[in-house]
């Protein structure tokens, strides 16, 4: 095969990468902040993807275009489920809340199932067939455009955690729990938020996904499972490292794909995590903690 | 030996256990086909979910990836039976080993580097989905396409062979439950029975009062791959056909924690409570819905998950503690 191919291939895995990245960034911050395991957060991703779909079949509105207000309406969800069912939890053991968000997550992909029905379906938006060429490099217009939206909600959300005071305080209810509540930070509130936050990135990388993939109710657990690996590659907890990690995942899934089969492609995503927690368990931009 | 193991049980506990082996013992001569069926099945869940929780419940690991021992058994008895003839049991001799061997190099390679917790869990789901893609693939098991065992005509039981009637395998499993009940009672009032509880309880407040964590975590883990392969060996036999998607898929880890987990987690009989629970809610769901004429795909489960959302905000540590009190059942303390 020649290099151009597999050059467009890695090219189109690292955009996809960085979609991946933002939905695992979603979960990396729920962890990092609310030390919940969000195990329903690709059937979250499916609900916002349904939405998207809903919108463009009904009324040809662009996943793009949608893509803030589809991000709202999931995180006022997040918002409704960490404030009304997951902060009584935050104290109980890591197999009680393990249990809640399966509850949660049957819940969805069932309902959706029944909404929705069982087979996939997918947006055909007016660029779906467009691509931009670069030299001998041929990027696909959807995959671009996706990329391009999901670095811009990511930075969004690196300088709200960064710059304002907002952010701040959610990032001292991270670093210390009980210090954040000797200031007078309401913490639950603020836990309420960051999980409105991380369900706001997978309501924004669903709408983006969509351009790429067909979605059904069953991927919702793939997509849950391949958040978890990326976010254990990047570094459980850490931003950078989410996307990071995303692109990684993106990449050896477009090689494996080339490579050898497109239906053994989670196997090396896997694989890569199987050797990040052998070498490097605390994730390529984990800080290591004892 | 029978002494030790009764210790402290009242009575009454003592008698019901009996009273529902009894009971177990003779349902196949009133049940028709449906419930045998779901008696079968709440074996199954109460016998994977007693493995399951040897390394949850005692020795405080999460698995979420139970799926791979159950289908490691399955496939490594029904590929020796297809190739080569070997009847089951010595498939499960086959089997056991296979899945012993994964599970010990699972826990060492999480416990060397002490992944722990939500690592530790997400390590064991990373691993079960890599045998699912892996068989899915893997041409000697017939890859995608499934594996099938040559169905049995049901005219007489075959032990040996595991060819018969559904009576049979709800023989085995019930033995197979009493004995995984007995025996983990066993290892819980062992040393290593205690030495787990103490890593479950506080692993660095373990480890600095001299237990080998490493060691007795490997044990764990060794001994539950072990018993769940014995699930997947019946399995293959019982349903006579093994597809990887199916096998495999992070759904049935999560079927065979469900039961332990809304029975109580480390306790002895929550895995046994737990399965009944859990299948006659599915079932009775499922009877109730098709009574009102409802035959929705997905209705049952997200009613289902309700229930369960509701049971783990009610009733955090499963059902079995609350009812043991409440029947008085609960175990002196020495």
């Amino acid at each position: 095969m020649p290099f151009d191919v597999y050059l467009n291939v890695a090219v189109s895995g690292v955009l996809t990468g960085l979609v991946y990245g933002l939905m695992a960034l979603g979960l990396s911050v729920i962890f990092g902040v609310v030390r919940v395991v969000n195990f329903a957060h690709g059937e979250m991703m499916t609900v916002a993807m349904y939405i998207a779909v809903t919108l463009f079949s009904a009324l040809h509105l662009d996943p793009l275009v949608m893509l803030v207000p589809i991000a709202a309406v999931l995180f006022a969800f997040g918002y409704v489920l960490q404030a009304g069912l997951i902060n009584p939890f935050i104290t109980r053991p890591e197999h009680s809340q393990f249990l809640l968000l399966v509850a949660i997550a049957i819940i969805l992909v069932n309902g959706l199932l029944i909404a929705f029905g069982p087979s996939a379906q997918n947006v055909q938006v007016a660029y779906a067939f467009d691509s931009f060429q670069l030299g001998w490099l041929i990027i696909d217009a959807t995959k671009a455009y996706a990329a391009l939206a999901a670095v811009a909600v990511s930075a969004a959300l690196f300088v709200f955690f960064r710059s304002t005071t907002l952010g701040t305080s959610i990032r001292a209810c991270a670093d210390n729990y009980t210090g954040a509540l000797v200031v007078g930070l309401n913490v639950k509130r603020l836990y309420a938020l960051t999980f409105a936050l991380g369900a706001a990135c997978v309501g924004a990388a669903g709408p983006m996904l969509l351009l790429i993939f067909d979605v059904t109710p069953a991927a919702g657990p793939a997509y849950t499972l391949l958040a978890f690996v990326i976010v254990i590659t990047g570094g459980l907890g850490s931003m950078p490292g989410a996307l990071v990690g995303g692109v990684l995942i993106g990449l050896t899934e477009a090689m494996a794909g080339l490579v050898f089969t497109p239906s053994a492609k989670s196997m090396f995503a896997f694989a890569i995590l199987v050797l990040v927690l052998l070498f490097r368990p605390q994730g390529i931009m984990g800080k290591r903690t004892a | 030996m029978i002494r030790r193991l009764t210790a402290g049980v009242p009575a009454r506990a003592l008698f019901l256990l009996g009273a529902l082996l009894v009971g177990l013992l003779v349902a196949p001569l009133f049940a028709g086909d449906y419930v045998l069926t779901v008696l079968i099945l709440i074996l199954y869940f109460a016998y994977t979910g007693q493995a399951w929780n040897i390394m949850m419940g005692f020795a405080g690991q999460l698995s979420l990836g139970h799926a791979l021992y159950v289908g490691l058994g399955a496939y490594t008895a029904a590929a020796l039976y297809v190739h080569f003839g070997l009847g089951p049991w010595i498939g499960l001799l086959v089997a056991i080993p296979v899945a012993a061997v994964t599970g010990a190099f699972i826990g060492f390679l999480a416990f060397r580097f002490r992944v722990a917790g939500v690592y530790f869990a997400i390590l064991t789901i990373a691993f079960a989905e890599f045998a699912r893609v892996g068989f899915d693939h893997f041409g000697w098991t017939n890859a995608s396409s499934g594996l099938f065992l040559p169905v049995a005509q049901y005219t007489h039981n075959d032990l040996w062979q595991l060819r018969g009637h559904p009576v049979m395998f709800y023989y085995v499993l019930l033995a197979a439950t009493v004995l995984a009940f007995v025996f983990c009672r066993a290892l819980l009032k062992s040393r290593i029975g205690y030495f787990w509880l103490a890593i479950r309880e506080d692993e660095e407040a373990a480890r600095s009062s001299g237990i080998d964590t490493f060691h007795y975590k490997m044990i764990a883990v060794v001994i539950s791959a072990a018993m769940t392969s014995f699930a997947g060996v019946v399995y293959a036999f019982y349903y006579n056909n093994l597809f990887p998607e199916q096998v495999f898929n992070i759904s049935r880890s999560i079927d065979i924690i469900l039961g332990p987990i809304a029975g109580g987690i480390g306790t002895l009989f929550g895995p046994i409570l737990g399965g009944f629970l859990i299948e006659i809610l599915g079932e009775g769901l499922r009877s109730l819905l098709e009574s009102f004429g409802i035959d929705v795909p997905g209705i049952k489960q997200v009613v289902f998950g309700v229930i369960l959302l509701l049971v783990v905000v009610a009733m955090p540590d499963g059902v079995w503690p609350w009812l043991a009190r409440k029947l008085g059942l609960t175990e002196r303390q020495k």
